[in-house]
C-alpha cells in the first residue's frame, strides 16, 4: 500500500510543478528539460535499463549488486559498455575487486575514468571480458583465452588455482548471460599478446 | 521495483510539463520521431504503396515473409519449406510432393537466406532462391505468383548453412554444408572425425528460361564448417568465396574446440574453372538419394523425382581452382563489395573485420606465394591477400552489406550496433545502436553490383521490452534505418515473423507490375479441373471417390453428394471458377484430418477427407467470398461400409 501512498503523493507533487512551472516559466523549464534529456539520452537505453526482476542476474547486474565491485561498476559506466555486458553473449568477466583497483599505481583509476580516456578505459575494461561460458574447473583446459578487446590472456594452473592474465580467480558468480569470475588483479593488456 | 517505480512517476511527471506547457520548441530533439521527420519518412498514406518489397527469412517458421519498406506493414507469408494450413500449401494433395524429401515428408525446414535472382549482377527480380538448412535444400520461389515452385535436396550435405546466394547471371545457386560429415554417409565411430568427415559445396544450375534446378557439381572439400558465402561480382565474377569455421577439425564441444585457432579461411572457389573441368568430363558420379520437387503452374500440381548420382569434384583435380585465406576469428558473414575487389569477412570473436583484396589474391596465385597446404589446397600468406582490417571498436561483426556509394555497413552482435565505414580507407564514418543483439543486415540490393542504398534493416535476435509484452515468445524486432545521408538516422522499428536470417529487399517497381492477379481457368490443366460446372461429377474407384467439383459466388456445384461410405478415400477435387483478381474459396470438412483449402481464381486443389463416421456431414467455404459466404454450403451423405446405396450428387434438386 506504500506504493498507492507514493502514487498519490507524487501525482500532488507533480501537479505542484505543473502549476508551478506554468508561472515560473523560464527558471522551471530549465530543470524539467535537463530531467527529460536524461531520460531519453542514447547512453541510458538498451538492454542494460530494462527492468526485470524475474530472470537469473546477468554478469553486469551481478557486479552492480556486489559491494567489492564499486569501482569496476563505476568505470563499466565510464566506458559506456553496460548494454555490452547485459548482451545475450554468453559473457564470461573477471571482475577486480576494488582492492585489486586500489593496488594499482596512486592515480591510475581517477586518470582512466576522466572522458578524455574513455577509449582506453574500455579496451582495458574489454581485456576483462571473454565470449564464452566456462567454470573455473573447465577453464584448466586451455592455455590461453580470446578476450574481447582482441588480445589472448594466458590461463595457468597452479595446484587448485587457476590465474587469468596472471589475476587469480578468488570466487565465480554464474550469471544469466553467462559467467563472473571474481579476481584478484586487474589484467592489464601487454603489448607481446 | 520502487526505484523504477520513482523513474516512472518522473518521467510521467516530466512528460505531463512537457504537454501542459507546451513551449520547448527546439528543446527537445531527443524525444525521437515526434519532433523529427522520422515519422513522416516511414508513412505510406492509407492507399500509397511502398517503396520497396522486403523478403525476410522466416528461420524456424521455415517460410518467407514479405515486407514493404520504409512502412515496414506484412503483406504474405509465403509458405517453401512449411505446412500451412493458411492455404491449405502440404496439405493439399497437389502441394504434399513439395515437402518430399529422401527422409520421407518433412513437414518444416529452418530457412535462412533469400537471395534474388540477377542478371548482370543486378536484380533482375524473376525468382528469390531460400535454403532449408535442417535438411539440406534449395527452394525457388516465383516472384510473378509469390508462390514456391521448385525444390531440391542437397545430398551429402547437412547444416545447408552457406547457401543459397545466387552468381551474377543466376547461372547457380550455391549451396554449402555447415556441417561436414562422412561422404556418403556410413556407419563410422564420431570421434573418427579429423580427416575423414568431408564438406560438400554444391553448385545448382538455374535454368535460364524456367528456373529449373539441378545440382551441376559438388567440391568435396576438407570437413571444416562452412559458415556463410557470396559470389564474387565485377572483376571477381567466376569466383565465390565461403567462410570457414571449426578448421580445427572438432567433432565435440565446438564453442571450445573450434576457437582454437588464430585463424579460419574463406575458401576461394574459381567456379568457372570447375565448370569448365565438368563441361570435360571431369569430376566422379557417385550414387545418392535425393529429391527433386517442381510444382507446374499449369497443372497447379507438384511432383517429385528421386534422383540417384550427384557428380562430385574433388578440388585437388583441378589445380588453381580452390585456396584458403586466413582470416582471423571463426569469421561468419562473408560478403563481397558492388565492385568485386574486396572480400570481408566478419570475424565473430573478433572486434574488428578482415577484408580481402582480389587484386592482391591474384597477385598471390599468380606469384605462387603458400604459405603451405591444408589437405593439398594451397593457403595463401595473409598479409599478401589482406586490403585493410577495420577498427571498429564495436564486438562481435556478423554480415557486411553495402549502399554503392563506397561504404559498407556492418552488424555487431554483442555490441549491439550498426556500424558504418568506408571501403579503402577503412574509417569508421558513423554507429548506431539497435534494439538488440543483431544478426543480418539488409540494403535492397545490398550485395549486388547495384545496392539502392536508400534504407538499411537492421534484423535483430533479441526484442526483449521493444514492443507490448505478449509472454515469454515474441517475435523479433527489426529496425529501419534512412541512410542516405551521411549518419544513419532510426526511422522506425517494427516486429518480423519467426526468426529472419538474412533478408533481401527490392524496389517495388521492379515487381509489382508484374504480379499475377489470377490464374486463367483456360489454361488450367489439372487432370482433375472441370473448366464448366456441367462437368462437375462424382466417380468411384473401388474404395477412392474422386469429387469433381466446382465453385463461384455463391455456391459448390455439387452441394449434396450421396453414396459414399465408411472406408472410402474421399477426394475433394474443386476449381475456383471466378475470374476475378482476389476472390478465392476456401473449403473445409467436419473431422477432416487435414488442413482447409484456399483455391484461387482459376485454379484447381484437392482434399482428402476419410470418413469415419455414419451421418450427413457438411462442408462449407472458409473465406468470406461474397455477401452470401454464410449459404456456400454442401452436405455429404455417408452411409455405412455395406450400404448399397449408389453414388449420386446434384445442386438445387436437379
Amino acid at each position: 500500500m506504500k506504493t498507492i501512498h507514493l502514487v498519490k503523493v507524487f501525482f500532488t507533487v507533480v501537479l505542484l510543478i505543473v502549476i508551478y512551472s506554468c508561472k515560473n516559466e523560464v527558471k522551471q523549464n530549465e530543470i524539467t528539460n535537463q530531467a527529460s534529456t536524461e531520460i531519453v539520452s542514447e547512453s541510458q537505453k538498451g538492454q542494460a535499463f530494462i527492468n526485470d526482476e524475474s530472470s537469473t542476474p546477468n554478469v553486469l547486474q551481478i557486479a552492480i549488486k556486489s559491494p567489492d565491485h564499486t569501482t569496476l561498476v563505476a568505470a563499466v559506466q565510464a566506458a559506456g559498455l553496460e548494454n555490452v555486458l547485459v548482451n545475450a553473449g554468453p559473457l564470461m568477466v573477471f571482475a577486480p575487486t576494488n582492492a585489486a583497483f586500489d593496488a594499482l599505481a596512486p592515480g591510475t583509476v581517477e586518470t582512466l575514468l576522466k572522458p578524455e580516456n574513455k577509449e582506453q578505459l574500455a579496451t582495458i575494461l574489454k581485456h576483462h571480458v571473454t565470449a564464452g561460458n566456462y567454470d573455473k574447473s573447465f577453464l584448466k583446459k586451455f592455455k590461453k583465452i580470446g578476450q574481447a578487446d582482441d588480445t589472448n590472456v594466458t590461463v595457468e594452473v597452479i595446484g587448485e588455482d587457476v590465474y587469468v592474465g596472471g589475476a587469480k580467480i578468488i570466487a565465480s558468480i554464474k550469471a544469466g548471460n553467462g559467467i563472473v569470475h571474481v579476481v584478484d588483479k586487474v589484467i592489464l593488456p601487454t603489448s607481446n599478446q | 521495483m520502487k526505484k523504477y517505480r520513482f523513474q516512472l512517476l518522473s518521467l510521467f511527471g516530466a512528460v505531463i510539463l512537457l504537454t501542459s506547457c507546451g513551449n520547448n520548441n527546439g528543446n527537445n530533439k531527443s524525444r525521437g520521431a515526434l519532433n523529427s521527420s522520422a515519422a513522416e519518412k516511414v508513412y505510406v498514406a492509407p492507399g500509397e504503396h511502398d517503396e520497396f518489397y522486403a523478403f525476410m527469412s522466416g528461420g524456424y517458421s521455415g517460410n518467407l515473409t514479405v515486407y514493404g519498406l520504409p512502412s515496414g506493414r506484412m503483406f504474405k507469408e509465403i509458405p517453401v519449406f512449411s505446412q500451412f494450413p493458411t492455404s491449405g500449401y502440404g496439405y493439399s494433395e497437389e502441394t504434399k510432393p513439395m515437402l518430399e524429401t529422401s527422409h520421407g515428408f518433412v513437414p518444416w525446414d529452418d530457412s535462412h537466406h533469400p537471395d534474388i535472382s540477377q542478371t548482370n549482377g543486378e536484380l533482375d527480380g524473376r525468382w528469390i532462391f531460400i535454403n532449408g538448412n535442417n535438411t539440406p535444400r534449395i527452394a525457388r520461389i516465383s516472384l510473378t505468383t509469390f508462390e514456391t515452385e521448385e525444390i531440391i535436396e542437397i545430398p551429402n550435405s547437412a547444416g545447408n548453412h552457406s547457401s543459397s546466394f545466387v552468381t551474377e547471371n543466376s547461372e547457380y545457386v550455391v549451396a554449402g554444408t555447415r556441417f561436414s560429415v562422412p561422404i556418403p554417409q556410413r556407419d563410422m565411430p564420431i570421434n573418427e572425425y579429423k580427416g575423414n568427415f568431408q564438406g560438400a559445396l554444391s553448385f545448382i544450375s538455374v535454368d535460364p528460361k524456367h528456373g529449373h534446378m539441378d545440382i551441376k557439381f559438388q567440391i568435396i572439400m576438407p570437413g571444416f564448417n562452412y559458415d556463410l558465402s557470396h559470389p564474387g561480382r565485377g572483376k571477381s565474377h567466376g569466383w565465390f568465396f565461403f567462410t570457414t569455421y571449426n578448421t580445427e577439425e572438432a567433432n565435440s564441444l565446438q564453442e571450445v574446440n573450434s576457437s582454437q585457432n588464430d585463424k579460419d579461411f574463406i575458401a576461394a572457389i574459381n567456379w568457372k574453372k570447375v565448370e569448365e573441368y565438368v563441361n570435360q568430363g571431369g569430376g566422379t558420379k557417385v550414387p545418392a538419394n535425393y529429391v527433386h520437387n517442381v510444382y507446374d503452374e499449369t497443372t497447379h500440381m507438384a511432383t517429385s523425382t528421386m534422383k540417384k548420382e550427384v557428380l562430385t569434384v574433388n578440388p585437388l583435380d583441378i589445380p588453381g581452382a580452390v585456396f584458403f585465406l586466413p582470416t582471423p576469428k571463426s569469421p561468419h558473414g562473408c560478403d563481397v563489395d558492388p565492385s568485386g575487389q574486396y572480400i570481408i569477412g566478419n570475424g565473430k570473436l573478433s572486434a574488428d573485420l578482415t577484408v580481402h583484396s582480389f587484386d592482391n589474391m591474384i597477385a598471390a596465385i599468380e606469384g605462387k606465394k603458400f604459405d603451405g597446404e591444408a589437405y593439398g589446397i594451397p593457403i595463401l600468406k595473409f598479409e599478401d591477400v589482406l586490403a585493410g582490417t577495420v577498427k571498429s571498436g564495436g564486438l562481435g561483426p556478423l554480415h557486411t552489406e553495402f549502399d554503392g556509394k563506397g561504404n559498407a555497413y556492418t552488424t555487431f552482435f554483442i555490441s549491439s550496433e550498426v556500424v558504418k565505414w568506408k571501403l579503402g580507407t577503412w574509417e569508421v564514418i558513423d554507429r548506431k545502436p539497435t534494439y538488440y543483439s543483431v544478426g543480418h543486415l539488409m540494403i535492397p540490393g545490398g550485395n549486388s553490383r547495384k545496392p539502392f542504398g536508400k534504407y538499411l534493416v537492421a534484423l535483430n535476435k533479441i526484442t526483449k521490452d521493444r514492443y507490448l509484452p505478449v509472454g515469454p515468445e515474441m517475435e523479433h524486432s527489426a529496425q529501419i534505418y534512412d541512410i542516405s545521408g551521411e549518419k544513419m538516422e532510426l526511422l522506425y522499428d517494427f516486429p518480423t515473423h519467426g526468426e529472419p536470417h538474412y533478408a533481401a529487399g527490392i524496389p517495388a517497381e521492379l515487381l509489382a507490375p508484374k504480379s499475377k492477379k489470377i490464374y486463367r481457368l483456360d489454361e488450367n490443366k489439372h487432370p482433375y479441373a472441370v473448366t464448366s460446372p456441367d462437368q462437375a461429377r462424382v466417380e468411384r474407384k473401388g474404395k477412392e471417390v474422386h469429387i469433381y467439383m466446382s465453385t463461384i459466388r455463391s455456391h459448390f456445384t455439387p452441394d449434396n453428394i450421396e453414396g459414399v461410405k465408411v472406408g472410402d478415400k474421399v477426394y475433394f477435387h474443386i476449381t475456383n471458377h471466378e475470374q476475378d483478381f482476389d476472390v478465392p474459396h476456401g473449403f473445409a470438412m467436419i473431422g477432416q484430418n487435414t488442413s482447409e483449402l484456399l483455391i484461387m481464381p482459376g485454379q484447381t486443389k484437392s482434399s482428402l477427407w476419410e470418413p469415419k463416421k455414419v451421418g450427413v456431414w457438411p462442408f462449407y467455404c472458409t473465406d468470406f467470398c461474397s455477401a452470401l459466404h454464410q449459404e456456400m454450403q454442401g452436405y455429404v451423405r455417408v452411409s455405412p461400409a455395406n450400404s448399397d446405396i449408389e453414388l449420386s450428387w446434384s445442386l438445387g434438386g436437379d
